[in-house]
């Protein structure tokens, strides 16, 4: 399918019916029944990592690995003294920890078992692949269920893979990067992750290799009370460049689920990665995720994060500024309807000179929704001329919509420059006048409002995300006035 | 993310144990309020229960908690003399305090006295005007991370200045109030209440200095502001304690309906000073405006905390904090501001600026916000940075040298505070207050 050339122009009744990707996200409420052949059933203890790691058939040093990491995530106090509380009502027993349905990754699309193409058809799937995309990671519950690489791609010596199986294909590239960027203590969820991670994605971009098409992954959660840990790792080596999509639906369920991703990056000198998430999981979802890079000399790591859907969300994409010159970015982009808290933010760590970061926040409330800025800017001692630009803007759609900035800036020396500024406010009523005037209603105008309001940042989207991102903000911000 | 070992209850005590808190309580004037007496012995209670701040704590994060020890300090006697410290502007009545005790003062005129203008020590104020202090004095719980301090304040709390200006009447000149630590190891808690009725207006110039920078001196301070209605208050406080000093200030602002507060507080000494700043707009037309000013050298550590409280509509404040840092110095601002659910209309604005003249200076900045309420506009900025390389450039081009361009730059980062006075002879006194500090 074609994405529109129209997207510009005002909304028309039929927009609502998604002639982009053909597909009613409203029909997202389903569940397939699946056979789970592998599970560890629920709970979190010696015997769970143990188990999940005999599945995998892995090396010694991975099982010691996440025992270690079990150990770690256990000894951690939950980090309630800044966060906030409802972190207390994740039940840690009560979480399947792992779950497979048991297939290999699979090269053709024919080989896909039918349950799971219907579930991926109706995620709009095979048509993107087709038409749009390089190479598709589906992943489905914990294994990767779907896995195709293009030829072009491979041809240009880029592996792109299940992390679980390129541990077993690729094991020394893995492991001198592996829990590098983020170590298995960054925080308790990393920790948790490193003891029970499954499925996730490993690529790694040879020298000079700049990979013209983004590649993907989809993310699924389909099984109640069951936690998500993968664990992605992408390097791209000297001079590679290398743009990465994930986004990510769910069914809606009863009871809360957790989803806890360590995602680490590492760009050698000059490379580039573009890091795209588009979240949007169900209401009941705990996404406690944890997301950094590292930039060598002359390097670039830009996230682009978007955070629509989970009851909360806990993600603050990083970029250690580690060579010379090395630029950071991130671009994120909430939404918080009822019931949902979003504290999402970035940081920034400067380790090297003339190293630069920037990082552009903006948050919208709807309803009792709360957004939240949460940041870290740091450059030490004795470097200079290192820069720093933030700026934070929050909407605020409703009476009682609530938002909250708490970046942390520390900056020493007198060779560097940092500034941060934060905004809160909500839609101009003038604006909303003016467009009722000329025959919008009081909801189109205020969706009209809202996408506008993050509109340079939705244009950094590739085609298809940015135009199903405003088809997202029209469903949320649907009731919100009147 | 780990937290360091619980320090032994000696140390979260200090010097202040219970026989020095009832040393304390017997040094006291008898004719005192039963009801006083027993709020400084739940203040000690609270004291002795709370744990010295810790890693971990956020109300304390960035701060050099090894600095905070409370040993090694004395109750210090009676002062001999005080050290002159000239402010250079005329004042209506002027209270001077030496280690917690009145020195000297110089009273108000007979007309002022007469149309119900108090200026008095607190101890005299509890009662003669016990109603108007019960009600104010320390009423705002605190709400910065220093309880155990403020509860330390309390209990020790000797003596401080009582302000109160009835309904209608306005001061034209500022109050003085001076507070002195005299003496190598002196620990002191000085305190001012200052309650403005409806549409009165004051100004309250406030100094707190040592007799010179090398005495490792306590001072747990604290002060209490009550705008009424349309009442008008103007604070300055200047804090020049000795450099080897350890400063625990705690400022609580309560602003009313279409009353306006400004306060502006300059930070020069102590080793390691945290002011905590709270500022509450509890009806609508309330105003209040927060500037501070820190010189920040050699390896001191300035630790400024506030919180903006909207609690009503159609409220503003603004905050603006500058520090300039030399040496080894660090600062720190953290600002909040919170906006209630239903405060439509707030507009609220809170920046922090911070000049770095060296390479080994360190500033930490957490600008925060709470918003509940829709209608609102809140911005808050915070910039790091050394002198503007092109406007040095512009000066020099005109043939200024380097070196008196960079103190002609940083004069003017300062002056944009300064412009908010209006009294133009305040503003001239506290110029060449800092232009003294920075060239000594």
């Amino acid at each position: 399918m074609k994405p529109p050339t129209d997207t510009d122009t005002l909304p028309s009744p039929a927009a609502t019916e998604n002639p982009v990707v053909g597909i009613d996200q409203s029909a997202g409420n389903f569940q397939y029944d699946v056979a789970y052949e592998f599970d560890a059933g629920t709970g979190l203890n010696e015997n769970t990592v143990r188990y999940i790691s005999s599945v995998k058939k892995e090396a010694p040093w991975i099982l010691e690995f996440r025992l270690k990491a079990l150990q770690k995530f256990m000894s951690m106090p939950m980090p309630t003294h800044w966060a906030t509380k409802d972190l207390e009502n994740i039940d840690f027993q009560k979480i399947r920890y792992y779950l497979a349905s048991g297939q290999k990754p699979k090269r053709t699309w024919d080989e896909v078992p039918d349950d799971i193409k219907k579930t991926f058809e109706r995620l709009g799937i095979p048509e993107q692949e087709r038409k749009f995309l390089a190479g598709v990671e589906a992943q489905f519950d914990s294994e990767a269920a779907y896995s195709n690489v293009k030829e072009l791609v491979a041809k240009q010596g880029v592996i792109f893979m299940n992390s679980t199986e390129a541990l077993r294909e690729h094991p020394e590239l893995f492991r001198k990067f592996f829990g590098k960027v983020i170590p298995t203590g960054d925080n308790k969820f990393s920790a948790l992750n490193s003891a029970v991670f499954s499925g996730g994605s490993f690529i790694y971009v040879p020298k000079g290799v700049k990979v013209a098409q983004p590649l993907q992954a989809y993310f699924r959660i389909n099984a109640e009370n069951f936690g998500q840990f993968e664990r992605t790792l992408i390097i791209a080596d000297e001079g590679a460049e290398l743009t990465y999509m994930e986004g990510c639906t769910a069914p809606k369920f009863s009871t809360s689920t957790l989803h806890s991703a360590v995602v680490e990056l590492v760009a050698l000198k000059g490379a580039k990665i573009q890091y795209i998430t588009v979240q949007n999981w169900a209401n009941n979802v705990f996404n406690l995720v944890t997301k950094r890079g590292v930039a060598h000399e002359d390097a670039e790591i830009k996230w682009i994060d978007c955070n629509i859907g989970s009851r909360l969300t806990m993600k603050y994409p990083g970029v250690v500024l580690k060579g010379e010159r090395a630029r950071g970015e991130v671009i994120s982009i909430a939404l918080a309807n009822d019931g949902q808290h979003q504290d999402t933010g970035a940081k920034m760590i400067h380790a090297a000179n003339n190293t630069t970061s920037n990082i552009v926040a903006k948050s919208i409330s709807v309803g009792q929704g709360r957004s939240t800025y949460r940041g870290v800017v740091h450059i030490p001692k004795h470097l200079k001329g290192c820069k720093n630009n933030t700026e934070c803007d929050a909407l605020l759609i409703n009476t009682n919509s609530r938002t909250d900035t708490y970046p942390a800036i520390t900056v020493r020396g007198d060779r560097n420059y940092v500034q941060h500024e934060a905004s809160v406010s909500k839609v101009n009523e003038e604006m909303i006048f003016y467009m009722q005037q000329r025959g919008l209603t009081e909801g189109q105008a205020m969706s009209l409002a809202v996408n506008g309001f993050i509109n340079d940042l939705a244009r950094q989207f590739p085609m298809e995300y940015s135009v199903e991102l405003k088809r997202l903000i029209d469903l949320e911000m649907e009731g919100s006035v009147g | 993310m780990s937290v360091s070992a619980p320090l032994s209850a000696s140390s979260a005590l200090g010097v202040f144990t219970a026989e020095a808190f009832a040393a304390h309580l017997a040094s006291l004037p008898p004719s005192l309020p039963a009801w006083w007496i027993a709020r400084k012995r739940a203040a000690y209670e609270r004291f002795a229960a709370l744990p010295m701040p810790s890693r971990g704590d956020e109300a304390w994060r960035f701060s050099n908690l090894s600095g905070l020890t409370l040993d090694g300090f004395t109750l210090p006697a009676a002062a001999t003399s005080v050290p002159h410290a000239p402010i250079g502007i005329q004042k209506v009545a002027k209270l001077v305090f030496a280690n917690g005790r009145l020195f000297s003062r110089e009273a108000l005129s007979a007309d002022l006295v007469a149309r119900g203008v108090v200026v008095d020590t607190l101890q005299n104020a509890l009662v003669q005007h016990e109603a108007v202090v019960r009600e104010h004095l320390l009423a705002q719980p605190p709400k910065l991370g220093s309880a155990k301090f403020s509860a330390l304040h309390e209990a020790f709390l000797t003596d401080g200045a009582f302000i109160y200006v009835p309904k209608g009447v306005q001061l034209e000149q500022p109050v003085g109030v001076f507070s002195y630590a005299l003496g190598a190891t002196a620990a002191i808690f000085p305190h001012t209440l200052v309650v403005a009725g409806e549409n009165a207006r004051v100004t309250i110039v406030e100094y707190f200095g040592s007799a010179n920078d090398t005495e490792a001196q306590l001072a747990v301070g604290a002060n209490d502001l009550y705008a009424g209605h349309g009442a008008q208050i103007t604070y300055i406080g200047k804090q020049d304690w000795s450099h080897r000093a350890l400063s625990f200030q705690s400022n609580s602002t309560v602003v009313r309906r279409d009353a306006r507060v400004q306060s502006l507080n300059l930070h020069l000494g102590a080793r390691q000073a945290r002011h905590e700043s709270l500022s509450q707009l509890a009806a609508p037309g309330a105003f209040s405006e927060m500037l501070a000013l820190t010189v920040a050298e050699t390896d001191q550590e300035f630790d400024q905390r506030t919180l903006q409280i909207h609690q009503a509509p159609n409220t503003k404040s603004d905050l603006l904090y500058k520090n300039a840092l030399r040496g080894t110095a660090r600062t720190i601002f953290s600002g909040l501001i919170v906006v209630d659910p239903d405060a439509q209309k707030t507009d609220a604005y809170q920046s922090n600026r911070n000049l770095m003249l060296s390479e080994d200076a360190e500033a930490n900045s957490l600008p925060g916000l709470e918003i509940q309420a829709n209608d609102v506009r809140c911005t808050h900025g915070a910039t790091s940075s050394r002198i503007d390389p092109e406007q040095e450039f512009y000066l020099q081009s005109r043939g200024i040298a380097k070196e008196a361009a960079d103190e002609l730059l940083t004069f003017g980062f300062f002056e944009e505070v300064l412009n908010r006075l209006t009294d133009d002879h305040l503003h001239e006194a506290l110029r060449v207050l800092i232009q003294t500090k920075f060239k000594k």
